[in-house]
């Protein structure tokens, strides 16, 4: 198995299934992990990092989880794959910089996945469709169990487990929910809800782009607090809070439905019309066109399109999965040309 | 709330600024808000915010703790404050005293009260049972309800007790 098998297939968190995968996209669960007596790796020199890196694809290669995983040090890959693996979230963009002594650990399935030599030494991350994160969490729960057999990490009775940053200090959880929310942006609900739901100690940012102005409607809400709560409480309180959120989409789709069908419904087509029609059209238009597209098809109003085909395109468009498809470096007015010819394509 | 310059993007950054007594209020979206000058930029900074959070409250940082060197990894306090990370898991031990109101400021807590690992596990539980105890007998004496102090007290001889031995 090579990288260029993922292009074959959908990541966890476009396939459009799951528990209320007509708003939410995916759940995802990181663990922020260091080895005991080791420097952490931004504060660690080359040997230490070559240390690290061993220790941890070691110890890796023992568990069940990750027996078919890939393991590719980024020093290998080519900018454009890089790129194509932060698209596909498997990498953060901080990971593809510096990459000497980086690595990634991914499951074919792109479930789990390992940054080695990231900010800390091990950040493991699940990915499951819609809204599924105490699975998520179950599911990393038993992978750092199986890891801590192999590698003693970093830990204080009193502070739980030790990161390079104190904003992760504790648990080192981080639990994100990437939710899909056209009606309360077109009815300017958002940005109530963004400032009460950083209220409530959930961070929330935009997918694309930042705050309200975020492109394709998309959000990644996530908790802020790591210490003084179990696990299970941080996975509880992003959940109670996101059905709530849920709750206030669903009803103002409904009543955008009932009350204003006819402009829902131009919008969406004249959506599909641009896309169809388009020959040269830049990423984030795309992103924000298929937003409306994907709202057609959660309110049935598109029915010769689903949800996979729709998430589907939204990575094949991105810059660095174009150029993958094509199998050479473009510029971006290539890619703007390129991409309006896939989308033609896709929608025949 | 839009900016007030380009009143295109929600407004972010919050500057309130005084020159002679007059107190003029300006709310910009980040794009702006960098732009207006590059001395806001070091502000946006994660470890520029950490270190601006060290400083509350603790106006007068002991010398000590500033030139202080992690014997594991070498890292300094002062080192800490400029780049926002710590150096090793040593440095949470050497840097205690600064880190623990550092750490109750961003989490609201500074006790862990998650997950244990396999290592070290049962000690690390019993330990945790022993705060707990003692945490309950301090509010015990706080309330005046002696009788349950006391027996928190024997409960916590007991488990120090039972410890001991192992420890040798």
């Amino acid at each position: 198995m090579r990288i260029d098998d993922f292009l074959r297939h959908d990541s966890e968190w476009l396939k459009g299934t799951g528990p209320n995968s007509d708003i939410v996209m995916s759940s995802r669960t990181r663990l922020a992990r260091n080895i005991d007596k080791l420097a952490f790796s931004h504060w660690a020199d080359k040997k230490q990092q070559e240390t690290i890196l061993t220790a941890a694809l070691d110890a890796a290669e023992s568990v069940n989880y990750l027996k078919d995983a890939l393991f590719i040090r980024l020093k290998d890959l080519s900018e454009v794959d890089r790129a194509f693996l932060v698209e596909r979230h498997l990498i953060s963009l901080e990971h593809a910089k510096d990459v000497e002594f980086k690595a990634l650990i991914v499951d074919p399935k792109e479930i789990i996945s390992i940054m080695v030599n990231e900010e800390d030494h091990l950040r493991m991350q699940v990915l499951q469709s819609g809204f599924n994160l105490m699975e998520a969490w179950r599911i990393i729960d038993a992978l750092d169990t199986e890891l801590s057999k192999k590698l003693s990490f970093a830990y204080f009775v009193k502070w739980g487990y030790l990161t390079a940053c104190p904003t992760n200090t504790g648990t080192g959880l981080r639990g994100s929910i990437m939710l899909h929310l056209p009606a309360l942006v077109f009815t300017g609900q958002i940005s109530k809800i963004l400032q009460a739901t950083a209220k409530l100690g959930l961070n929330i940012r935009g997918l694309y782009g930042e705050g309200t102005e975020a492109s394709g409607n998309l959000f990644q809400v996530s908790n802020q607090v790591s210490l003084g709560r179990t696990e299970e409480d941080i996975i509880d309180n992003i959940e109670r809070i996101i059905n709530q959120i849920i709750a206030r989409e669903e009803a103002t789709r409904r009543n955008l439905l009932a009350k204003n069908r006819d402009a829902l419904v131009d919008r969406v087509w004249r959506a599909y019309g641009t896309l169809k029609s388009a020959h040269i059209i830049t990423s984030n238009e795309t992103i924000a066109l298929l937003s409306a597209i994907r709202l057609g098809v959660d309110l049935g109003v598109v029915k010769n399109l689903d949800r996979r085909m729709v998430n589907e395109l939204l990575i094949l468009t991105q810059p660095a999965h174009l150029q993958k498809l094509e199998g050479k470096v473009l510029n971006s007015n290539e890619r703007d040309m390129k991409r309006a010819e896939l989308i033609r394509e896709r929608l025949k | 709330m839009l900016c007030d310059i380009c009143a295109k993007k929600e407004a972010t950054v919050h500057l309130t600024e005084i020159v002679n007594d007059q107190v003029t209020k300006l709310n910009l979206c980040e794009d702006c808000a960098r732009e207006k000058g590059a001395q806001m930029e070091e502000h946006f900074g994660l470890s520029e915010l950490l270190a601006g959070l060290t400083d509350i409250g603790t106006t007068v940082e002991p010398e000590v703790a500033i030139t202080t060197k992690c014997p594991n990894c070498g890292l300094t306090y002062q080192n800490f404050r400029k780049i926002g990370r710590l150096g090793c898991g040593e440095c949470y031990e050497i840097f205690k005293k600064e880190l623990g109101p550092l750490l109750k400021r961003i989490h609201g807590s500074d006790r862990h009260v998650g997950k244990i690992p396999l290592k070290g596990g049962k000690t690390i539980k019993d330990t945790r049972t022993l705060q707990d105890l003692k945490m309950r007998l301090e509010k015990a004496i706080q309330t005046e309800e002696f009788e349950e102090a006391a027996k928190l007290r024997d409960k916590i001889r007991d488990l120090e007790q039972k410890a001991k031995p192992r420890e040798n």
